[in-house]
Parts: structure tokens; C-alpha cells; sequence
């Protein structure tokens, strides 16, 4: 294969929530294009199912609930060193303000914010991030864009917008850069609860007039985890089929 | 369980036109709408530590409909 300005080759790339969905995605496109992925999620059968799927042969899988804070810094020390992430673990939970609480409130944000800051910590202070590697964060169009009941996510996403903007301003001097991907609806694991009434009003939102599919933020991963985005930090790349035009 | 769950509905909904009972067809309340809706799964998530999917809420009419997923839910668990 030839290993053009889009190419990952020779690169290493760490993939959460790579059991399912867009991780999953993410995973099997990046390997496409030459990386050795290395899977991360709790259920081992599913990461075991998308390694399978993953071209190359220097690719593995670790078995790891990123909201065990206390267990990742073994996780971490474990890692080779890294060309590039892609945070892609998350979560979705529907409530209307009169029932988020600090501890629904705190299952959200210890998967969709805390795991992140401090798996990032960890692989700073380890230093097992390359320089000129690349650092993606997949948020959400929900961080801005309002549907019923997703305040908690909406505001998780939220803190991941801003808290790439930081990061990418201390990493730079490692010419480190952190970029996120805002996806708009794509059906997955995380979208199963929504009934398909919801879909249908939903998809009428949708300019292009279709939901997304995974491999569709893959490519945008692929972006800005490759060559071809050198300049681009701190950036929020929206992926959502126009919705948020209007 | 059903008295319970028939005042909670009233206060989570605001429901002020009507008396409840088990055959009362919900969806057709005046203060019904999507938040009433998403609240009432999340209640029931919150009260009985029962996740009703989105799919599953829409087949449930009455509040009737709603207690007996809820109990088989519990059940299920046990
Ligand atoms: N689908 C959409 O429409 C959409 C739109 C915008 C943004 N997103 C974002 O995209 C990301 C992936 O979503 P998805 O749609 O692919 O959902 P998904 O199919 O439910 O996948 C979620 C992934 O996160 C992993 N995960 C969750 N909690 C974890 C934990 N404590 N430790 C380790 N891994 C954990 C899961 O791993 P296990 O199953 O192995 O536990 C799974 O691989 C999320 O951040 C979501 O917010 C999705």
C-alpha cells in the first residue's frame, strides 16, 4: 500500500472505545491506512471482534474500564510510545434537569470527561506521546445543539470542547496536536434507546437527509491523525450531514 | 407499588386535569409531550432502578402498561 499524505503508516495509534460503533470505526479505517492499533474497551469479546477486522499484524487489544482512575496508571506505564489517540469511550444518558444529580451527573462525566483528562495526564507525565503526535477527541454537535434531556451530555461534551483548546496551546511546543471530531447522529450502541418515531422526526433535520455512518468520522480521525493536518490544532471538526447549518 | 406510582407520575408530569387510575391512556393527557416523556422513564430509572429503552416506552399506553414493565423488569433482575 502506498503511504500518501493521508497515510498512517508506521504510526502508532491508541483507540478507546474500540469495541463498539464509531470506535470500532475508527479502529478498522486507521489500520486501513497502515496504523498499529492498539484497542481499548471493557468487553473483550467485542475488542477481540474488531481486532479481528483490523488489517496488520502488530495490532492488539487491553481489556481496561478507563473510569478505574487508580488503574490507569499501570495501563498507561504498559504502552509503547504513541503517534496518536483518538478518546473515543463514551456515554449518553437522557435526563431532564429535574433528575440529574450529582451522582447521574457523575456517571457521565467520569467516562465522557474525567477518564480523558487523566488518561491524558498520565501519558504526558509518562511521556508516551511522540512528538508530532496527534490527539483527536471525539465530542459531539450535542455540546451546542440542543435536544431534549441531554443536559449532562451536552455539557460533558462541552468541557471536552474547551478543555482541547488548552491542551493544544500547552502541547504545541511538542508540536503535539489536539483536535476534536463533533459528529452529528450516527446509529449506534449509543443511539439504541431512541425509538424509531424519534429517528424519523430526527432525520428530517438532517440536510443531506441521512444520519451519518461510522467509517464517516473515521475518515475524519484519519485527517487529522495524519500528515495531512500538520498545522491544524485546537480545531472542532463537525461531521454531521449539515444539521447544524441552521 | 401502584398508588406509589401513580403519584409520582402525577407529580412528574404535573398532571392537573384528571384523575389517574391504571387504565388511564397517558399519551392522551393534556400535559403529555417528549419531556413528560423522557421524564417518566427517567422516574422510573431513578425510583425503581428500571432502564426502559426508548423502543420499549412506545409500545405503553397507560399507566397500567408502565407498571407491569416495570415489575417485570424487576422480576427479571431477581
Ligand atoms: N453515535 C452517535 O450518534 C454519536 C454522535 C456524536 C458523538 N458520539 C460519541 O462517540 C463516542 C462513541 O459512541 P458510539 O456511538 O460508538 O457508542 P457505543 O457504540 O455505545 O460505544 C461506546 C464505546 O465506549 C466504550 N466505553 C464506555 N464506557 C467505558 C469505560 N468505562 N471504559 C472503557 N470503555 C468504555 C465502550 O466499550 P465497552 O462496550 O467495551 O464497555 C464502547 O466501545 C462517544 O464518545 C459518543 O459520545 C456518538
Amino acid at each position: 500500500m502506498t503511504n500518501g499524505i493521508f497515510g498512517l503508516h508506521g504510526k502508532k495509534v491508541l483507540i478507546t472505545g474500540a469495541s463498539s460503533g464509531l470506535g470500532k470505526a475508527i479502529a478498522i479505517e486507521c489500520a486501513k491506512q497502515g496504523a498499529e492499533v492498539i484497542l481499548v474497551g471493557r468487553d473483550i469479546d467485542r475488542l477481540n471482534a474488531t481486532l479481528s477486522l483490523c488489517e496488520g499484524s502488530n495490532n492488539w487489544t487491553i481489556q481496561q474500564d478507563l473510569t478505574d482512575l487508580n488503574g490507569l496508571s499501570q495501563f498507561v506505564q504498559n504502552l509503547p510510545m504513541l503517534d496518536g489517540a483518538v478518546f473515543c469511550a463514551g456515554i449518553i444518558k437522557r435526563n431532564p434537569i429535574k433528575f440529574i444529580n450529582p451522582s447521574t451527573l457523575q456517571n457521565i462525566f467520569d467516562i465522557n470527561v474525567f477518564s480523558i483528562v487523566e488518561l491524558t495526564r498520565l501519558l504526558v507525565k509518562l511521556k508516551k506521546i511522540n512528538n508530532d503526535a496527534s490527539l483527536v477527541m471525539i465530542s459531539s454537535v450535542g455540546s451546542d445543539h440542543a435536544s431534549l434531556g441531554n443536559i449532562s451530555y451536552m455539557a460533558s461534551k462541552g468541557a471536552i470542547n474547551s478543555f482541547i483548546r488548552g491542551l493544544a496551546f500547552e502541547l504545541a511546543k511538542n508540536q503535539v496536536r489536539v483536535n476534536a471530531v463533533l459528529p452529528g447522529m450516527i446509529k449506534t450502541n449509543l443511539t439504541k434507546g431512541i425509538s424509531d418515531e424519534d429517528l424519523k422526526f430526527e432525520i428530517e433535520r438532517y440536510p443531506l437527509g441521512r444520519f451519518g455512518q461510522p467509517e464517516e468520522v473515521a475518515y475524519a480521525c484519519i485527517y487529522l491523525l495524519s500528515d495531512a493536518s500538520k498545522w491544524v490544532t485546537g480545531t472542532k471538526l463537525v461531521i454531521d450531514g449539515g444539521l447544524t447549518l441552521r | 407499588m401502584k398508588e406509589q406510582f401513580i403519584e409520582k407520575f402525577k407529580e412528574v408530569v404535573e398532571v392537573e386535569s384528571v384523575e389517574l387510575t391504571l387504565e388511564t391512556n397517558f399519551r392522551e393527557l393534556e400535559e403529555w409531550d417528549s419531556l413528560a416523556g423522557l421524564s417518566i422513564i427517567a422516574m422510573i430509572d431513578e425510583e425503581y432502578d428500571v432502564v426502559l429503552e426508548g423502543s420499549e416506552f412506545k409500545n405503553q399506553n397507560t399507566i397500567g402498561d408502565l407498571i407491569n414493565a416495570i415489575q417485570s423488569k424487576i422480576d427479571g433482575k431477581a
